[in-house]
């Protein structure tokens, strides 16, 4: 359940970020979750909701955007998707290939009321 | 796939034409960034006395509190060691620690599933560094969070005992992928299960290629003296780098 420190990071980041712009309440909050980050976006929503009473997001939507995960392939330099950390490459099964993207976790934008 | 209708479009980054609620500020900010920060404080902190810090990491019941046990009681004449315990309740590791005889500080993460550098950071200040060659920090046994959360040490340890399935490196790869070393621990205990040693190495390999995997038991002594030699090698590489 580490999405509950991630759920706090973001209300921080969001919160603090309001505050410098004036904001009234934060309406929404877009984040980006690569697949293999290791985060559970029911997971990340369930505690987003609980970290933002009381703050100046409550009743905010947090708007998850999964970003895949992608590979180059060391042998033969095919682009190809990973669903997990050890697919082979599609084209010519090396095993070698060099991550792309599918580890974010970032704090993308937000809209203020 | 997009979460908010399961369609699988070619743009996963497609917002469905949602209606603007507001002024909308562009963030870009790193989630991990605040610890992240914090780590490298204490990374700071851990290079300036020159000492040599491991993060061990491994579900629960594993060994590392056996390990640490094992390894001070034979070390702590030639190093000098001290300890950082998480868990997150009771003090029972930090005193199996300190029946050692090595100085040792329980930090309790309370509901939390893992150790972050805030927490590390706090948890030093009760340990004198400056006398110390080598700071143990044994996470909570989790094999999931610890992974993401970098703590300033200069080695991630995973270990796993051969009576979990040797497919673990497969079903956490997160966590084999973040560790620099593998400890496969209780080894004496092999020949009594279907455990395929072979096939658990290959399976870590796979998910960290560059990964350095020691076998060792803490009840027959088996394979501790490499991991020893190892512990002695990178305190003095330590030392040697920082000047020490």
């Amino acid at each position: 359940m580490h999405e509950l420190g991630i759920a706090q990071s973001i209300v921080e980041i969001a919160e603090k970020n309001a505050r410098q712009q004036g904001a009234k309440r934060v309406l929404t909050v877009t984040v980006e979750v690569g697949v293999l980050a290791g985060v559970l976006p029911e997971a990340l929503e369930f505690c987003f909701d609980a970290c933002c009473r009381e703050t100046l997001l409550e009743g905010s939507r947090l708007r998850i955007q999964q970003i895949p995960a992608r590979a180059r392939c060391r042998d033969c330099h095919q682009e190809y998707e990973l669903k997990s950390f050890f697919d082979n490459c599609p084209a010519c099964d090396s095993t070698v290939g060099d991550q792309l993207s599918g580890e974010e976790l970032r704090i993308k934008e937000m809209e203020i009321d | 796939m997009c979460i908010d209708c399961g369609c699988a479009g070619p743009d996963p980054h497609h917002h469905h034409d949602e209606p603007q609620l507001g002024k909308t500020v562009r963030i870009e900010e790193d989630l991990l960034a605040k610890n992240d920060r914090l780590a490298a404080g204490n990374r700071r902190l851990f290079d300036g006395h020159g000492l040599f810090v491991l993060n061990l990491v491994s579900s629960p019941g594993s060994g590392k509190t056996t390990i640490l046990e094992k390894t001070l009681g034979d070390l702590k004449k030639k190093l000098a060691f001290a300890v950082l315990e998480g868990d997150q309740q009771t003090s029972n590791d930090a005193d199996r620690i300190a029946a050692t005889g090595v100085p040792s500080h329980q930090i309790n993460t309370g509901a939390g599933c893992h150790l972050d550098a805030h927490m590390v950071g706090h948890g030093v200040e009760h340990l004198d560094l400056a006398g110390t060659d080598i700071l143990m920090i044994e996470n909570v046994g989790n094999l999931v969070c610890p992974a993401s959360f970098d703590l300033g040490e200069d080695f991630k340890v995973s270990v796993l005992s051969v009576t979990e399935g040797e497919d673990k490196p497969l079903k956490y790869p997160q966590m084999f992928r973040a560790s620099d070393v593998l400890l496969i621990n209780k080894i004496d205990l092999l020949p009594h299960l279907r455990f395929d040693l072979e096939k658990c190495k290959e399976y870590a390999r796979r998910i960290h290629p560059g990964i350095r995997i020691l076998e060792i038991s803490c009840y027959s002594g088996e394979g501790l003296e490499p991991w020893y030699q190892w512990l002695c090698e990178q305190v003095a590489r330590k030392k040697a780098a920082q000047g020490k």
